[in-house]
């Protein structure tokens, strides 16, 4: 056997250059053991889409952007395309980062090898993304087949979703981390369904007077669903760019902390 | 003698104001076989983490293959091989899946992790498991698919704590023979335990530690000369009558121990002194002689008393 080489003293011992192998170890995972899991949280945005899209839309017709009428299953789809990207992102970042730090002992695991905290990290974020990457795909045909996309720059929606998974997926892995009962875990929901019903997802922000909307323009959700609108409606301004980097920012904080976090709970 | 692989110099570790290990110093030579021994808490396991680089000392220095784990964890990690007090295997994958995966931890290639992943299953006799889930293996099986994950990145030491722990005695016996194996072949095992039949069959030389403490350090064999006699004559009165007879034949031996059950005459010659014994008229029910084990000299240095 050839010898194991691994780079010395590179940022502490924090990082060992090998995200793939942590990758690698959840797809065969998700192979072995939860392919299911993994393929039913495709249809709920589905749903939601034909739920209300459909069936809701019809009573409604169209919502106006920037000036712009669009119909009402155009205008929720791309909403519904990004509450998919957070909802898949948190749910790997979150439940499972959870079990696996509480009870799997995953990451004490690969931890005890010459892996450091920050491939794990990234690793397990990366995950999340691949699997927002995938919805976001298949949510994009199905938008396609049902007359959605109205613009040929939704094709950008797909590394949108990505950018905006990784938001949502290291910040989420950040706070799991300091979770240790199932009950503290219910926060997160608690946080999570009111963003959704309120981010300007079924409706326009306008609805709401002047200081509500401010709390809901600060929300990630909000920036997630204009960001993702706008490239499926094609109706956007430079604003967008304010949207991307609220999800690099995002993204930054979360795996700073959640490096930490990780070094601090397995090599203390 | 060779470099040693590890090298202890006064660590200490403490948590809050809990002092987990107190200063503790020891060298271990390459190849040879080193155990921790000590009751619950005793600072055992914490000393394994931190020689396993996923703890950081306090202070004192910790040397490990030429490296402070401080400042090079992930190289100390690529060549040393863990096997923790629970089996922490990846449920979500399936046998030989758990050798291929953490293999690639250490960023072997997909071919030597193969390679290297069917070589152990048959060491670790779980060739014939290799598509098994891991969940519903025996506990000897999962302990002996742990040690073949712990050996994948051809580690130069070994650290196990307490690897018997919980295992019946076939499924110990057979892991025995698997460490002897590895210590035939030049592997560095740091293990600890707090069974003393499994130290005197694995270790070379070993620390016995108590509240984080060294309290005595040797061969099984020199521990047992210097903190207890050859053989121990173990003799039974009934509970009401032991502590009654025990100052009359105390003279008969080097030292006493009175237990509500029996009594323990520690002597170099048990069957001359339980001859005395009897020719003193101090008949016990029951009587035993038998050699003088690790366990006497365990519990001498740390005590009867239960710590929970």
């Amino acid at each position: 056997m050839s010898p194991i080489v691994v780079p010395r003293r590179r940022f502490g011992g924090l990082y060992a250059g090998n995200v793939r192998a942590v990758i690698e170890r959840g797809l065969r995972a998700t192979k072995s053991s939860n392919k299911w899991v993994v393929l039913s949280g495709f249809f709920e945005p589905v749903f939601y889409l034909l739920s209300l899209g459909i069936g809701l839309g019809s009573i409604i017709g169209s919502v106006q952007i920037n000036g712009v009428d669009v119909s009402y299953g155009a205008y929720i789809a791309p909403a519904l395309l990004a509450v998919s990207a957070m909802n898949g992102a948190i749910y790997d970042s979150t439940w499972n980062v959870f079990f696996k730090l509480n009870y799997g002992k995953i990451y004490q695991t690969m931890l005890t090898t010459s892996l450091g905290p920050v491939d794990v990290a990234l690793g397990e974020i990366s995950l999340a993304l691949l699997r927002g990457a995938v919805y976001a795909m298949g949510f994009l045909v199905v938008m396609q087949v049902m007359g959605l996309v109205l613009s040929p720059l939704a094709i950008l929606a797909i590394p949108a979703v990505i950018l905006i998974a990784a938001g949502f997926a290291s910040i989420g892995m950040a706070i799991t981390s300091f979770m240790k009962t199932f009950q503290q875990m219910d926060w997160i929901n608690l946080f999570l369904l009111p963003m959704f019903l309120f981010s300007a997802t079924f409706y326009p922000i306008t609805v709401y007077a002047a200081p509500i909307q401010g709390i809901v323009q600060a929300l990630p959700l909000w920036h997630a669903v204009e960001l993702i609108r706008g490239l499926t409606t094609g109706v956007f301004g430079w604003e967008i760019l304010g949207h991307i980097a609220y999800f690099v920012v995002m993204f930054a904080i979360g795996i700073v902390f959640t490096s930490r976090r990780l070094r601090a709970l397995f090599l203390g | 003698m060779s470099t040693p692989v590890i090298v202890a110099n006064n660590v200490r570790k403490v948590f809050g104001d809990f002092v987990a290990v107190d200063d503790i110093s020891f060298e271990v030579a390459p190849g040879e076989s080193f155990g921790l021994l000590g009751p619950n808490g005793a600072g055992k396991s914490t000393t394994m983490k931190m020689v396993g680089a996923v703890s950081t000392r306090t202070s004192g220095e910790l040397n490990i293959l030429g490296l402070d784990p401080n400042t090079d964890g992930p190289a100390i990690r690529s060549r040393l091989g863990v096997v923790p007090q629970d089996d922490n295997l990846d449920n979500e994958l399936r046998v030989r899946e758990n050798l291929l995966a953490y293999g690639r931890f250490f960023g072997m290639s997909h071919k030597e992790v193969a390679t290297r992943a069917d070589e152990l299953l048959e060491f670790a006799q779980l060739a014939d498991r290799h598509d098994a889930r891991v969940e519903p293996l025996s506990g000897g099986m999962k302990r002996r698919l742990t040690i073949a994950r712990a050996l994948m990145n051809n580690p130069k030491i070994l650290l196990l704590d307490e690897p018997t722990t919980g295992l019946d005695p076939q499924a110990r016996h057979i892991l025995w023979d698997r460490l002897f194996r590895l210590k035939e072949q030049g592997t560095t095992l740091l293990l600890t335990t707090h069974y003393m039949d499994e130290a005197e069959q694995l270790c070379d030389r070993l620390i016995v530690v108590d509240k984080g403490r060294i309290m005595a350090e040797g061969s099984p064999a020199d521990l047992i000369r210097t903190y207890s006699t050859r053989e121990v004559v173990e003799v039974r009165y009934g509970s009401d009558k032991n502590a009654e007879v025990a100052p009359l034949i105390s003279h008969l031996a080097d030292r006493t121990e009175v237990l509500p059950d029996r009594i323990l005459l520690y002597t170099d010659a048990g069957e001359a002194t339980l001859a005395r014994i009897s020719e003193l008229g101090h008949h016990p029910v029951t009587s035993l002689v038998r050699r003088s084990s690790l366990e006497d000299v365990f519990l001498r240095l740390t005590g009867r008393s239960l710590v929970e």
